[in-house]
């Protein structure tokens, strides 16, 4: 009986050192190397599974300052085709148990983008299942581009209008001397020839026939 | 000679003023480009395609050359040589036709102005994108960050970036129509400037008008010209220009095609809005009318045809792009779900993988839920009027190369087809204001095209509201319709039966130098008007068949990024026929005005 229980207790710390998919501790990881890279990706083989491995204990040694975290306190398994697998992470202090899956999750955001750069891919090539990228904020201009070509555009046409203003007062102010000065001078002319310079509009023989019927 | 000009400048007040003082266009160039901008506008990018795809492609062409032939050209014809040959805006011209008409000239002048109101509206929104395109990369490309940067906003998740900047970025819209969601700034500010812009070009009449054409109606050609050049380039290109001209004959049997024809047209060229009267009435009297409308018509026609081309190739694109997408997330949805190696399965032998893995494991299969990807379905996403320029459109412009300067190219010529028209509208305003002398004469020309602008902006602010785009659709389909219809009804009548069609036909023997022939005078005495009056009912009968309802876009809708379908409040749908009846209602107005004033002298004469 003591014996089963023994069997059991030790056949349980096996198997807690043994990584499986679906695990509570387990993470799934996937990379797309050809659709990032193209004509120049590399093959994925055992060696860059130990790169793997190696970021990611740097990963945790970063989080948890002061535990040295090593290539075999990381757990791989079920690695395919695809270049996916599953990978948990073994306790430094407690070899028989897993850091809880939080702990990843936030070691893992911490040292995203130096685990990325290793591998030469982005958030969206090399995937965490279940750990969301945090996505980068948009850079916001202090004024706004949309209100910069608004200004440029309603000070041209103000000019414009202010423009377009100013000549029609000045034609008028001078059309108004003009017409002051006419009648002034129009007292005087009439004595001399009888005959009004400027003429009269005479509407019968109005420019707007071109061609005269008769 | 002189007893014929006294005869022809009959009822006409203040001639000798008039002939000193109206202004007049520098050359014909001029006149012939303003009438051609006034034509041609939004509608000719933004509809005809749409019609084209929807009625079978080449065959709508069908309908749409026998409503020009029989409907359009002779209503254009009669428009220019009535405007030319009495010299005034239509308020003039009814009136001298006969004081019962006047009511035509009025009614006109209304619906000018509140078609001015909205489609300057159309504009703001075009500035605002405009303003929107110097940036990289173009805002509508990507969903904005939630507050705490994991994750987009789900608004936008839901439906698309293009969706969420045009519904939530722009216009704000609120939920409902009755939710005015308060005065948008921004949007305010747009209006400001259209108005702006519209006020230089316009400040002095056709003086400025004249000069600014020259820009604003040629700029577009240049346009579509560099558009079909690049569209033809894209892939995908060929498959939406087969979709658009492949004939579907059976959609001629369907009446609605016909009556979208006839109505296209008529709408298309602008007729009885008071505009095109206004233009010809700068003309000199003699000048062949018959040339002007015939260019006019066939040039506006076109360039809807013209138009359609880059449009089209364009969304053929689209098309495709999105095809391909849906194809690439179910190849990726397979190669997840089978870790399959990375791109081993691709477009071309996505086929033989899916059959393989379907009949290795259909259920895992089934499960994933891969989405159906037919070409087709993506070509028939058809769209117009401001979803095919602000959603359809600005998603294919951010899949171009050098998007930024495609969509600067494309919103500045969206805004001078459009300013052109507004030109149209406005003189349609302001010539017959002119004409009733309601106008004391010390008021410069300057200050009064200032007012009308301020005043149409004032106005216009109901647009800038959270539902402002509501009630732009229900001007749009109330104002821009029916009293236009009648409008056009009456005067061809007027012209025909009370001015008398020999009378003007000998009028236009005068000015053009050759009586028109046959074909126009069965056109003007019998057909054209009995068209108008089948279009008219069949409209109306088509218009009260439907339910009167909206769409919304609700981001709280359960079936959100779907459409939430609505009916209008009682107040609302009163608006709704107030906007369609008060235009026209100075018609009849008028005539019984003038008709009391008659019974009056008659009875007074009667008494001595």
């Amino acid at each position: 009986m003591l014996e089963k229980l023994l069997i059991l207790l030790f056949a349980s710390n096996v198997l807690a050192q043994v990584c499986m998919p679906d695990a509570p501790e387990a993470y799934k990881v996937r990379l797309s190397i050809k659709t990032a890279l193209g004509d120049q990706a590399y093959t994925w083989n055992d060696n860059e599974l130990y790169l793997f491995r190696a970021t990611l204990a740097f990963a945790m040694r970063n989080y948890l300052s002061g535990q040295l975290f090593d290539v075999s306190n990381i757990l791989v398994c079920n690695e395919t085709e695809r270049v996916s697998f599953w990978f948990m992470v073994k306790s430094v202090t407690n070899p028989t148990t897993l850091i809880e899956k939080q702990h990843v999750e936030n070691a893992i955001k911490e040292s995203r983008h130096r685990i990325n750069s290793a591998f030469l891919l982005t958030d969206q090539t090399l995937e965490f299942l279940g750990i969301l990228p945090t996505l980068a904020s948009p850079f916001v201009p202090a004024t706004p581009p949309w209100l910069i070509a608004f200004g440029v555009v309603m000070g041209v046409v103000g000019a414009g209008i202010v423009y377009f203003l100013v000549a029609a007062v000045v034609q008028r102010k001078r059309k108004k001397t003009l017409d002051e000065e006419e009648e002034a001078k129009g007292a005087t002319e009439n004595e001399i020839a009888g005959e009004n310079l400027d003429g009269i509009y005479n509407t019968s023989f109005s420019d707007d026939e071109k061609v005269t019927e008769m | 000679m002189v007893s014929e000009d006294e005869c022809a400048d009959h009822t006409m007040s203040g001639e000798a003023k008039d002939s000193e003082e109206r202004p007049k266009w520098d050359n014909k160039v001029q006149y012939l480009l303003t009438c051609i901008g006034f034509a041609v506008g939004l509608g000719n990018v933004w509809r005809f395609p749409y019609l084209c795809q929807v009625y079978g492609g080449g065959a709508f062409l069908i309908p749409y050359a026998i409503a020009l032939v029989f409907e359009g050209l002779p209503l254009l014809y009669l428009e220019l040589a009535i405007g030319q040959r009495l010299r005034a805006g239509s308020v003039g011209v009814w009136t001298s036709i006969s004081p019962y008409m006047g009511g035509l000239g009025v009614a006109s002048l209304f619906v000018s102005f509140l078609v001015g109101l909205f489609y300057n509206m159309i504009l703001a929104w075009i500035l605002w994108y405009f303003f929107h395109s110097f940036q990289s990369p173009l805002p509508w490309t990507d969903c904005p960050l939630n507050s705490n940067h994991t994750g987009y906003i789900p608004a936008c998740e839901d439906s698309t970036p293009v969706n969420y900047f045009w519904y939530r970025e722009t216009l704000n819209i609120s939920a409902n129509i009755e939710t005015s969601g308060g005065l948008q700034w921004w949007l305010v500010l747009c209006l400001a400037s259209a108005w702006c812009l519209v006020y230089i070009c316009f400040i002095r009449g056709i003086e400025t008008i004249g000069k600014a054409i020259y820009v604003t109606v040629t700029f577009p050609y240049l346009v579509l010209t560099i558009f079909l050049i690049e569209a033809l380039t894209l892939p995908g290109a060929d498959d939406g220009l087969v979709y658009l001209f492949t004939p579907n004959w059976e959609t001629l049997k369907n009446p609605q095609v016909w009556l979208d024809a006839a109505t296209q047209i008529f709408f298309s060229l602008s007729l009885a809005f008071g505009g095109l009267i206004a233009f010809s009435s700068y003309n000199p009297q003699k000048n062949n009318c018959e040339s002007d409308a015939l260019i006019v018509g066939c040039v506006n026609s076109f360039t809807s045809l013209y138009a359609s081309i880059p449009i089209f190739a364009i969304l053929g694109f689209l098309a495709n792009e999105n095809y391909i997408d849906c194809q690439n997330s179910n190849i990726l949805t397979l190669t997840n779900a089978f870790n399959i190696g990375d791109e081993n399965i691709t477009r071309q032998n996505y086929e033989e993988w899916f059959e393989h893995l379907n009949f290795s494991d259909p259920s895992k299969v089934e499960s994933l839920q891969l989405k159906t990807c037919d070409l087709q379905t993506f070509l028939d996403q058809s769209a117009s009027g401001t979803g095919l320029a602000f959603i359809v459109f600005t998603e294919a412009v951010i899949k171009m190369p050098g998007s930024q300067v495609w969509s600067v190219l494309f919103f500045v010529m969206l805004f001078m087809l459009g300013l052109s028209s507004m030109f149209g509208n406005l003189e349609g305003v302001l010539t017959p204001l002119l004409d009733l002398q309601v106008i004391p004469s010390w008021i410069p020309k300057e200050l009064l095209t200032g007012l009308i602008c301020l005043t149409s902006f004032g106005v216009g602010l109901i647009f800038t509201l959270g539902s402002g785009n509501y009630w732009l659709e229900i001007f749009n389909s109330y104002v821009g319709s029916l009293p236009l219809l009648i409008i056009a009804f009456f005067e061809i009548i007027s012209v025909v039966y009370i001015y008398g069609i020999k009378r003007f036909i000998e009028d236009i023997e005068w000015m053009t130098g050759k009586r028109p022939n046959l074909f126009w005078r069965i056109n003007w005495c019998v057909i054209s008007p009995l068209m108008l009056l089948i279009v008219f009912l069949a409209y109306v009968f088509v218009e009260s068949e439907t339910t009167v309802t909206y769409q919304v876009w609700n981001p709280d809708y359960v079936h959100f990024p779907m459409a939430d379908v609505l009916h209008y409040p009682e107040w609302v749908a009163a608006i709704c026929i107030l906007l369609s009846v008060f235009p026209v209602l100075s018609i009849p107005l008028v005539a019984l005005y003038n008709f009391i004033i008659y019974l009056k002298t008659y009875i007074q004469n009667r008494q001595h």
